[in-house]
C-alpha cells in the first residue's frame, strides 16, 4: 500500500490540465512502471497522482496531412510495436519498444512516460533523437513545441513544467530513400537496461549519396545525445568502410560515457566506436544504399 | 477510498479500494485470492501477472483503482467446469513446476499467449515469457508444457479453436 492522498482519473486533456493547474504538486501517472517502482523505493508520503490512463485522446498513432507522424504519449510500447504506421515508416521505434523491459512492462509502459522520466537509458530516446522528434507540451494557458534534444535537461530532468502535460510526440516527415535502425546493447535480451543505445537514420539520393544522416546515443552522456560532428562528416558522401570507422571515432569524441556497474567507461567507449558504424551501415542499407567493399575490389 | 466496478474472473464486482492500493494487494489482502503471488514488487519477476482485458500485466505495478471497468482474470479464474485448464494440466504432467512460486504468473502469461497462438515456437514462447522468472530454472519443461497445452486445447475443441484462429 502506497501513501496516496489523492488519485485523479480524468478522461480528457482539458480536465487533466485543469487539475494540474488547481492542485500543484500533483504528479502525472502514465503506465506507472517507473512511478510505482520509485514510490516503493522512496516511500513518499501523501502523494497526489493524476492517472492519464483514461484519456483516449492521448493514445494511438496517426499521420497528419503533411506526413508528420503524431504519436499519442499514452500509447503503450506494445501499441507502438504493433502500430501499422510505425511498422511501415519507422520500424526502428518498434524495435526500441520491444527491447524495453518484458511483455508485461511493454503492455502498460508508455512512450510518453519513458520520455518524461528523463532516464538516459530510455529505450525510445535514441530513436526519437535520431528522428528529430518534437514534443508538444500543453498547459491550461499555453501550448509549446520543444525539440527532443531540448527536452532532456539532465539525468531524470526534462523541460516539462509541473503544470504541463506532454500531449503529442511529432515525427517530421522523411524522404522516401530513408532508413533507420536502433541497436540496443545489453547483457540480456529482455528485462535489462541498455549499456549503450545507438540509433541512426540515413536519407540518400538516387546516386546513394547521403543527403541527411542522424546519429543518436543513449547512455553515452548524462542525457541521450546527437553526434553532430559525425553527422556533418558523413553528409554529402558515399558511404564506405573507412567512413564508418571515422564516424565512430567522431562519435566517441562527442560522447562522455561514465563508469557504472553495468559497464566501464572504456567498454562503453569501445561500444560507441563499433556500434555507431554498425547502426550507420544498417540505416544506409535500409535507405537503399550499399557499401561496396574496397577489399574485394583489390582481390580482383 | 474509491469505489470501482470491474469484472473479476467473469463475475461483476463492486469494491472499495484505497487510492494507493495495488491490484495485487486488492486481490491478495482484500479478496483473499492468494493464487497471484507477490514476488519482487517492482515488475521484474512476473509472479504477480494477471490478465487485464486479456493482456498480461504485473499487478504489483497497477493501481487497483485503475482496474475500474476492466476485465481482470487471475489464476483462480481459468478453470473450466471445475476442471483445470489445459495449461494447468500440462504444467503438472510435464513437471514444469519445482517450488511453484512463479507458476501462477507463468500460467497466466502462457494462457494469454495460447489464446493468440495455439502452436508457438520455442522462440515465440521465450519472447512471450521474457517477463517471468523461474528461479528453479524449470525453463525447458515450461516450454514443453506450453506446447503440449496448445496441442491439448486443439484436441479438446477442434471446431472452437478453428474459429478462434480465424478471428
Amino acid at each position: 500500500m502506497y501513501s496516496v492522498e489523492k488519485l485523479y482519473r480524468p478522461s480528457s486533456v482539458e480536465e487533466a490540465l485543469d487539475i494540474l493547474d488547481k492542485d500543484p504538486g500533483t504528479l502525472p501517472l502514465a503506465g506507472g512502471t517507473d512511478v510505482i517502482v520509485t514510490m516503493r523505493k522512496k516511500r513518499p508520503k501523501n502523494v497526489k497522482l493524476l492517472s492519464l490512463a483514461g484519456i483516449e485522446q492521448l493514445k494511438g498513432v496517426f499521420k497528419m496531412a503533411d506526413g508528420t507522424v503524431s504519436i499519442g504519449p499514452m500509447t503503450s510500447f506494445t501499441g507502438i510495436a504493433g502500430d501499422p504506421i510505425i511498422q511501415q515508416k519507422y520500424p526502428m521505434l518498434a524495435t526500441a519498444a520491444l527491447s524495453m523491459g518484458g511483455p508485461q512492462i511493454q503492455n502498460v509502459a508508455t512512450i510518453g512516460g519513458n520520455v518524461c522520466n528523463g532516464a538516459v537509458s530510455a529505450d525510445s530516446a535514441p530513436s526519437l533523437f535520431a528522428l528529430d522528434a518534437r514534443i508538444v507540451l500543453q498547459s491550461v494557458s499555453s501550448e509549446r513545441i520543444v525539440a527532443i534534444e531540448d527536452f532532456y535537461l539532465g539525468p531524470g530532468k526534462v523541460a516539462k513544467e509541473k503544470n504541463e502535460l506532454m500531449t503529442r510526440i511529432l515525427i517530421p516527415p522523411h524522404e522516401s530513400f530513408f532508413g533507420g535502425t536502433y541497436i540496443k546493447f545489453s547483457t540480456r535480451k529482455a528485462m535489462d537496461l541498455a549499456i549503450l543505445g545507438t540509433a541512426a537514420t540515413c536519407t540518400i539520393d538516387e546516386k546513394q549519396k547521403i543527403c541527411k544522416v542522424t546519429i543518436a546515443l543513449g547512455v553515452a552522456a548524462p542525457t541521450p545525445i546527437r553526434c553532430p560532428k559525425a553527422e556533418a562528416f558523413l553528409t554529402g558522401k558515399l558511404l564506405d568502410r573507412d567512413m564508418l570507422e571515422e564516424a565512430g571515432r567522431l562519435a566517441v569524441l562527442e560522447a562522455s560515457p561514465r563508469d557504472s556497474w553495468r559497464a566501464s567507461k572504456r567498454y562503453r567507449t569501445g561500444l560507441i566506436q563499433e556500434l555507431t558504424g554498425r547502426a550507420l551501415e544498417e540505416a544506409y542499407r535500409r535507405a537503399g544504399g550499399r557499401i561496396y567493399d574496397t577489399d574485394s575490389v583489390d582481390i580482383k | 477510498m474509491i469505489q470501482i466496478q470491474l469484472t473479476l474472473n467473469e463475475k461483476p464486482l463492486t469494491i472499495q479500494v484505497e487510492e494507493g492500493e495495488t491490484l495485487l494487494e486488492m486481490l491478495r489482502e482484500r479478496l483473499d485470492m492468494t493464487g497471484t503471488k507477490r514476488g519482487c514488487e517492482v515488475g521484474e519477476c512476473g509472479a504477480c501477472t494477471v490478465l487485464i482485458d486479456g493482456v498480461p500485466t504485473d499487478s504489483c505495478l497497477y493501481l487497483a483503482a485503475l482496474a475500474d471497468g476492466k476485465h481482470v482474470l487471475t489464476i483462480e479464474g481459468i478453470e473450466q467446469n471445475n476442471e483445470l485448464a489445459a495449461i494447468q494440466k500440462t504444467f503438472v504432467e510435464m513437471g514444469a513446476i519445482q517450488c511453484g512460486f512463479c507458476t501462477p504468473g507463468y500460467i497466466m502469461t502462457s494462457y494469454a499467449l495460447l489464446q493468440k497462438n495455439l502452436h508457438p515456437t520455442a522462440d515465440e514462447i521465450r519472447r512471450a515469457l521474457a517477463g517471468n522468472m523461474c528461479r528453479c530454472a524449470a525453463y525447458g519443461q515450461i516450454i514443453e508444457a506450453i506446447q503440449a497445452a496448445g496441442d491439448l486445447m486443439e484436441k479438446q475443441s477442434g471446431t472452437d479453436v478453428n474459429r478462434q484462429e480465424e478471428l
